[in-house]
C-alpha cells in the first residue's frame, strides 16, 4: 500500500541522533546494513520521518531516495509516528468479511484522517492492520491497548468519544 | 578472443565466451527485442520481453531472459518460436495495461521503444483492463517526469544512480503502487538533481522529457520588434542529423545553419566562437592563479550540470571553479552588451536563443549573476531535439538544404572551440592557448592525445615553460566524484581539472537525439559523435582560440584584454554553496 507522508512536527533530540549515528557506525562495512539501520532507527524514533532518513543517508553515504525506497517497500517501516491515541482496525480476512472495511471508513470520516497517517498535532493515528489474532471477536479494532470486538460501524462514534 | 559454440535457431555460431544470450545473438546478427535493457547501464531482466528458449546439455528447452542469461558451450537457443512470440506478446500487453496510451501527441511517438514493439507484435489496446493510478506530472524543473507513461523499466534510475551516482530518483512503495519518484515524493526541482538529462536519453518511452521551450522561440520570431539570434553549440551540428535519419556521427553544420536561417532568425551564430572566448578568459585566469597563488586546482565551469553537482555535493570546491561563464552565457552577454551598443539597440529588444545538447543549460539561463546587460544573457536554451522539432514542424526539408555559413560578425570558431563538446576538449583547447602564452612560441604539435578518449578519468602531465602542470579530466558525475575525492584525500596532485557532467561530454548530453537500446548496444555514441568534432578541428583554418580573429576583435574593440575589469563584469559569474 502507498505510504502517507507525515504532517507531524519532528521532535527528535540530539541524544537520539547520536544514538542513531552510533548504530550506523557499528554497522559500517556490513553488507546489507540498510535494513538493520532502518529497524534500529525506528526503535529510536518510533518512525522514520525525513529528518531521520537524512541522517541515515548522510552517514551511510547513500542518496536519500535509496533510503526512502527501502522504507516504503517494507510494511514494517512507518513514516508516521504513533499518536497518543493509536487506533488500529483489523483488515485480516475474518474481520474484513465481517465488515471491518466499513468501520475503517467511518473512522476515516470522523477523524478526517486517512489510514496510515497521524493528525498534525500527533494526537490520533490510524492504521489498517493485518490479522491481530482476535478472529473470534471479529470485527475488531484496538485503541492503544484496549480491544473492541463484535462491532458494527454504528459503534465507532461511541468508542471515539471516550478518547476525546 | 575466446569463443564458444552455440546453435541459434538451428545454425552454428562461435560467439564470445562470457557473453549473454542477447549479446551472442547480436554477434550473430539476430535481434532479440528488449525494453528494460540498456547496455552496461541496466541489465536486470525485468521486462521479460527478451524471452528465448534455451537447451543446455541436451535437456529440454526452457524459457530464460536473454539479456542476463550467459551462454554455455553447446547451448541451443531458439529466438522466435510461437511459444516465445506469444509470451512476449502477453508481457507487452501487461506492460501496456497500466501505460497511458496518449501516443498521438506523445513527445516520443515514433521514437518510442514500446510503440515499436507493439507494432511488431500486433499489440493494440490491452486485453487486460483494470485499475490504473493517475499520477501528477512533475514539471517544476527543466526535466519533466510523467509517471502515467512510465513502464517501470528502471533505465532512468540506473542512469541516475549507477552511471552518475546521484540517485535522486528510484522506486518508491511496493507492488501495484510502485512508482519512480524522488524521496518523500519531492519534486525534482527540490532535490539535488543536476538536470543532466541522462535519465531522458535512457527512457524507452515518453515518461521523462525536457521542458519544451520552442513556443517561446516561435513567439519571439514572430515579434517584429525583436532582434532574434541563435547560437549553436559544437555538439549540435554533430548530432542534429540524427533527428533527420542520418547515421550518428554525421556532421550537418551547413544544413543546420541553412535550416535555422529559414526559421527566421536574424542571425545564426557559432558557439565555437564563445568557446574560444571562454578559453581566453579561462587560460588567463588559470595562469593568474598559478602565478599569484590563487585557489588550485582550478576546475572548468562550462558544464552547468557539473556546476550544480559541485554546489550540492562538493560545496568546498566552489572556490576552485573557474569564474568564467559557460560559452552559452558568454555569447548572450556579448551580444546584449558589445553588439547591442555597437548597433544602437536596447538589450531588452534582443531575444537570444542558445541551441545546446544539454538539458542543464535550461536551468543555467535562470541562474543569478547571468545578466550582464541587466536582462538575462540568454532568453531560452533549446536542446538539439527541440531544434530538430522546430525545423521539421516548420516544414523545412532538412536533407534537401544546401550548406550555408554562419552569420557575421560571430561566424568564426576555431578547432579548439569545436572540440569543447567532447570530454577532454576544453582541457586541450586551454592547453593549446596556455602553452603558447607561457612559452611565447607556437606549439609543434597541437594534439594533446593524453586527454582525448572516452575513459571516465584521464590524467596527464605537461611542462609549459617552467611550469610543471598536472591535469585531470573527468566526464560523468561519478567520475567527477572519484577525482574530487582523490584531491581531497591528497592522493591526486593536479592544478587544472576539466569536468563535464555527462559521460563522454556534451556529445552524449541529455539534450541529444535519443538513440534506442539496440543502437546503443551496437555503437558507442560517445566515440562516434566526438569523432565529428575532432574532424572539425583538423579541418579548421584556425585551431587555437587565441588566433580566432573574431575573438581578437572583441578584445580590441571592447574588452581590452582577457580578465580585464570589463571582461570580469560581463563574462564571469559566481556560484552558490547549496549542499544537500
Amino acid at each position: 500500500m502507498k505510504k502517507n507522508l507525515t504532517t507531524v512536527t519532528f521532535r527528535g533530540t540530539k541524544a537520539q541522533e547520536e544514538q542513531l549515528i552510533a548504530v550506523i557506525e557499528s554497522l559500517r562495512g556490513t553488507p546489507g546494513a540498510m535494513m538493520p539501520v532502518l529497524q534500529q532507527a525506528q526503535e529510536i524514533y518510533g518512525y522514520l520521518p525525513i529528518e531521520v532518513q537524512k541522517i541515515i543517508a548522510t552517514h551511510m553515504g547513500v542518496s536519500l531516495e535509496e533510503v526512502y525506497g527501502v522504507s516504503t517497500f517494507y510494511s514494517q517501516f512507518a513514516l508516521n509516528p504513533k499518536g497518543e491515541i493509536s487506533i488500529g482496525v483489523c483488515l485480516g480476512t475474518a474481520c474484513y468479511v465481517k465488515g471491518s472495511g466499513d468501520i475503517l471508513d467511518r473512522i476515516v470520516e470522523v477523524l478526517g484522517l486517512p489510514a496510515g497517517s497521524t493528525t498534525p498535532d500527533g494526537k490520533y493515528s490510524l492504521e489498517a492492520t493485518r490479522c491481530i489474532g482476535a478472529c473470534g471477536l471479529a470485527p475488531v479494532l484496538t485503541v492503544n491497548n484496549e480491544v473492541y470486538g463484535k462491532l458494527t460501524k454504528n459503534d465507532v462514534d461511541g468508542i471515539l468519544a471516550k478518547y476525546k | 578472443m575466446e569463443t564458444i559454440n552455440v546453435k541459434i535457431n538451428g545454425v552454428d555460431y562461435a560467439v564470445p565466451k562470457g557473453s549473454t544470450v542477447l549479446e551472442a545473438a547480436k554477434a550473430a546478427n539476430i535481434d532479440i527485442p528488449t525494453l528494460c535493457y540498456l547496455k552496461d547501464i541496466n541489465e536486470i531482466g525485468a521486462c521479460r520481453l527478451c524471452l528465448v528458449e534455451v537447451s543446455e546439455g541436451g535437456k529440454p528447452y526452457r524459457m530464460v531472459t536473454a539479456c542476463v542469461y550467459p551462454v554455455t558451450e553447446g547451448m541451443s537457443i531458439l529466438t522466435n518460436t510461437p511459444k516465445i512470440m506469444q509470451s512476449r506478446k502477453t508481457n507487452l500487453e501487461l506492460v501496456l495495461s497500466t501505460h497511458e496510451k496518449k501516443c498521438l501527441s506523445c513527445v516520443r511517438s515514433t521514437t518510442c521503444e514500446l510503440q515499436k514493439l507493439c507494432l511488431e507484435y500486433g499489440v493494440d489496446e490491452s486485453r487486460f483492463k483494470g485499475e490504473r493510478i493517475e499520477y501528477a506530472i512533475d514539471d517544476a524543473s527543466p526535466i519533466i517526469r510523467d509517471n502515467n507513461k512510465c513502464i517501470l523499466c528502471r533505465r532512468c534510475v540506473a542512469a541516475c544512480k549507477n552511471v552518475q551516482e546521484i540517485g535522486v530518483i528510484g522506486a518508491n512503495d511496493r507492488g501495484f503502487d510502485t512508482h519512480i519518484a524522488s524521496a518523500f515524493e519531492m519534486k525534482l526541482a527540490d532535490t539535488s538533481c543536476v538536470n543532466c538529462g541522462q535519465c531522458i536519453v535512457s527512457c524507452p518511452v515518453g515518461a521523462i522529457y525536457e521542458r519544451d521551450d520552442t513556443d517561446k522561440v516561435r513567439e519571439a520570431l514572430a515579434d517584429p520588434t525583436k532582434h532574434v539570434f541563435i547560437c549553436t553549440a559544437p555538439s549540435v551540428r554533430a548530432q542534429i542529423g540524427e533527428c533527420f535519419g542520418y547515421e550518428p556521427g554525421t556532421d550537418c553544420e551547413g544544413k543546420m545553419v541553412a535550416a535555422l536561417k529559414r526559421l527566421g532568425f536574424d542571425g545564426v551564430y557559432d558557439m565555437n566562437l564563445s568557446a574560444d572566448l571562454t578559453i581566453m578568459e579561462e587560460a588567463t585566469e588559470f595562469i593568474g592563479r598559478v602565478k599569484n597563488g590563487g585557489v588550485l586546482p582550478m576546475i572548468t565551469s562550462c558544464s552547468p550540470g557539473w556546476i550544480k553537482y559541485c554546489e550540492h555535493y562538493y560545496p568546498e570546491f566552489v572556490d576552485n571553479l573557474s569564474t568564467c561563464k559557460s560559452p552559452q552565457q558568454m555569447f548572450g552577454a556579448v551580444v546584449k552588451t558589445y553588439y547591442a551598443e555597437k548597433m544602437g539597440w536596447d538589450p531588452k529588444d534582443i531575444f537570444f536563443v542558445s541551441a545546446i545538447p544539454c538539458t542543464a543549460k535550461k536551468f543555467e539561463v535562470g541562474r543569478p549573476n547571468q545578466a550582464a546587460a541587466g536582462v538575462p544573457d540568454v532568453d531560452v536554451a533549446i536542446t538539439t531535439r527541440e531544434v530538430g522539432k522546430m525545423i521539421s514542424t516548420a516544414g523545412i526539408n532538412f536533407k534537401a538544404l544546401a550548406d550555408e555559413p554562419f552569420d557575421n560578425p560571430f561566424d568564426i570558431g576555431s578547432g579548439a572551440g569545436a572540440i569543447f563538446g567532447a570530454t577532454g576538449g576544453v582541457m586541450e583547447a586551454a592547453l593549446r592557448t596556455a602553452a603558447e602564452v607561457i612559452e611565447g612560441k607556437p606549439l609543434e604539435k597541437l594534439e594533446f592525445d593524453e586527454v582525448r578518449g572516452v575513459e571516465g578519468v584521464k590524467l596527464a602531465s605537461y611542462k609549459l615553460g617552467d611550469i610543471n602542470l598536472n591535469v585531470a579530466v573527468a566526464s560523468g558525475t561519478a567520475n567527477a566524484k572519484k577525482v574530487l575525492e582523490a584531491v581531497k584525500a591528497g592522493e591526486l596532485d593536479v592544478q587544472f581539472i576539466e569536468i563535464m557532467a555527462c559521460p563522454g561530454g556534451c556529445v552524449n548530453g541529455g539534450g541529444q537525439p535519443i538513440q534506442p537500446a539496440d543502437v546503443r548496444m551496437a555503437i558507442d555514441l560517445r566515440k562516434v559523435r566526438a569523432a565529428v568534432l575532432y574532424n572539425d578541428d583538423i579541418t579548421s583554418d584556425v585551431r587555437k582560440s587565441h588566433e580566432n580573429s573574431a575573438v581578437k576583435k572583441l578584445y580590441d574593440e571592447y574588452f581590452g584584454e582577457p580578465n580585464s575589469h570589463k571582461a570580469h563584469e560581463i563574462l564571469h559569474t559566481s556560484y552558490i554553496k547549496r549542499g544537500l
